[in-house]
């Protein structure tokens, strides 16, 4: 394994860990967030529900 | 608040993570000799700094916006890791983190294997050392650089990481031994508690997004993350024993 792949696998698993659902659904509500604000709308309530949802999806997998 | 709550964050990450240290650091010093691996601690510290010392300053140069809404979701993604395994070991879907079992392990692993002397050193007590140092060690400067960064005080998230590299090098100099009565298992959940909290957060902020009271609803957000997170330990507890 050539050292780069090695070093973006390092932090591949130190940021997103074994679940990339989670952090690309922490991505998508960011995006929807400032999508929102763009349309004028100040979406501050949206991301705790959003984690609240992609927490609960998780942990629905890893506790099957 | 907000000081308080950055330097407690930083303090509480950080301990975690010096434990964890500390264990490898003993077994490869008790099994291989101190001075290799003292010596793997001491290049894991210098190769940290430089780190530090080069990201540090670069992050301070980047927009305050666009760097909250990088580090929030880095956070995010960061502290819902920590979330996840602390709720699943809280509720008893995963083992809880044992130090002595760990230090155990890392001196079987050191007792079995070879020696092999590399410039006076014993290189598997060094690498040992070195490694879990900067591995543990890149988790502390990760939290500093963002937490500091995103709320404009490297300073104060380094001296919360300051205080609890003092703490567990005192203790773990006065104990010799894996620190197993520190509550690890609770720290980690606070710190995925914290982490998620300031994800969410700065996330918001660096979408543009402004949070009613601007800081003042830090706590508020927190008071969300932890009723959240009591919430899903007691459903998945209840789940675990309806099948059991």
């Amino acid at each position: 394994m050539s050292r780069v792949r090695a070093f973006g696998l390092f932090w591949w698993d130190f940021v997103v860990g074994d679940d990339w659902r989670s952090a690309a659904g922490i991505l998508f509500a960011i995006g929807i967030t400032a999508a929102l604000v763009a349309a004028g709308v100040d979406a501050w309530w949206l991301m705790p529900p959003a984690v609240a949802g992609v927490l609960a999806l998780s942990l629905r997998r890893a506790s099957r | 608040m907000t000081a308080a709550f950055l330097i407690a964050s930083a303090f509480l990450a950080s301990a975690v993570e010096f434990v964890e240290a500390l264990t490898i650091v003993l077994a490869a010093g008790i099994t291989r000799g101190w001075r290799s691996s003292l010596a793997g601690l001491g290049a894991a510290t210098l190769a940290l700094a430089v780190i530090v010392a080069a990201l540090g300053p670069t992050l301070t140069l980047i927009p305050i916006d666009a760097l909250r809404l990088v580090v929030g979701a880095l956070l995010l993604a960061f502290g819902l890791q920590w979330l996840r395994k602390a709720i699943l070991r809280a509720s008893g879907y995963k083992a809880l983190h044992d130090e002595a079992e760990i230090f155990a392990r890392e001196q079987a692993g050191a007792r079995a294997a070879g020696s092999e002397q590399r410039a006076g050193l014993d290189w598997y007590g060094f690498t040992l050392s070195f490694k879990g140092v900067l591995l543990e060690g890149l988790e502390v400067a990760f939290i500093v650089i963002t937490f500091g960064s995103a709320q404009g005080s490297i300073g104060l998230a380094a001296l919360g990481a300051a205080v609890a590299l003092v703490l567990v090098a005192i203790v773990g100099f006065t104990v010799r031994g894996p620190l197993t009565r520190v509550p690890e298992n609770t720290l980690k959940f606070a710190v995925g508690v914290m982490l998620t909290t300031f994800g969410i957060f700065w996330s918001t902020e660096g979408a543009g997004a402004h949070w009613p009271g601007d800081d003042a609803s830090l706590p508020a957000v927190l008071a969300f993350v932890i009723l959240l997170s009591a919430g899903a330990v007691g459903t998945l507890r209840r789940r675990r024993l309806a099948f059991a």
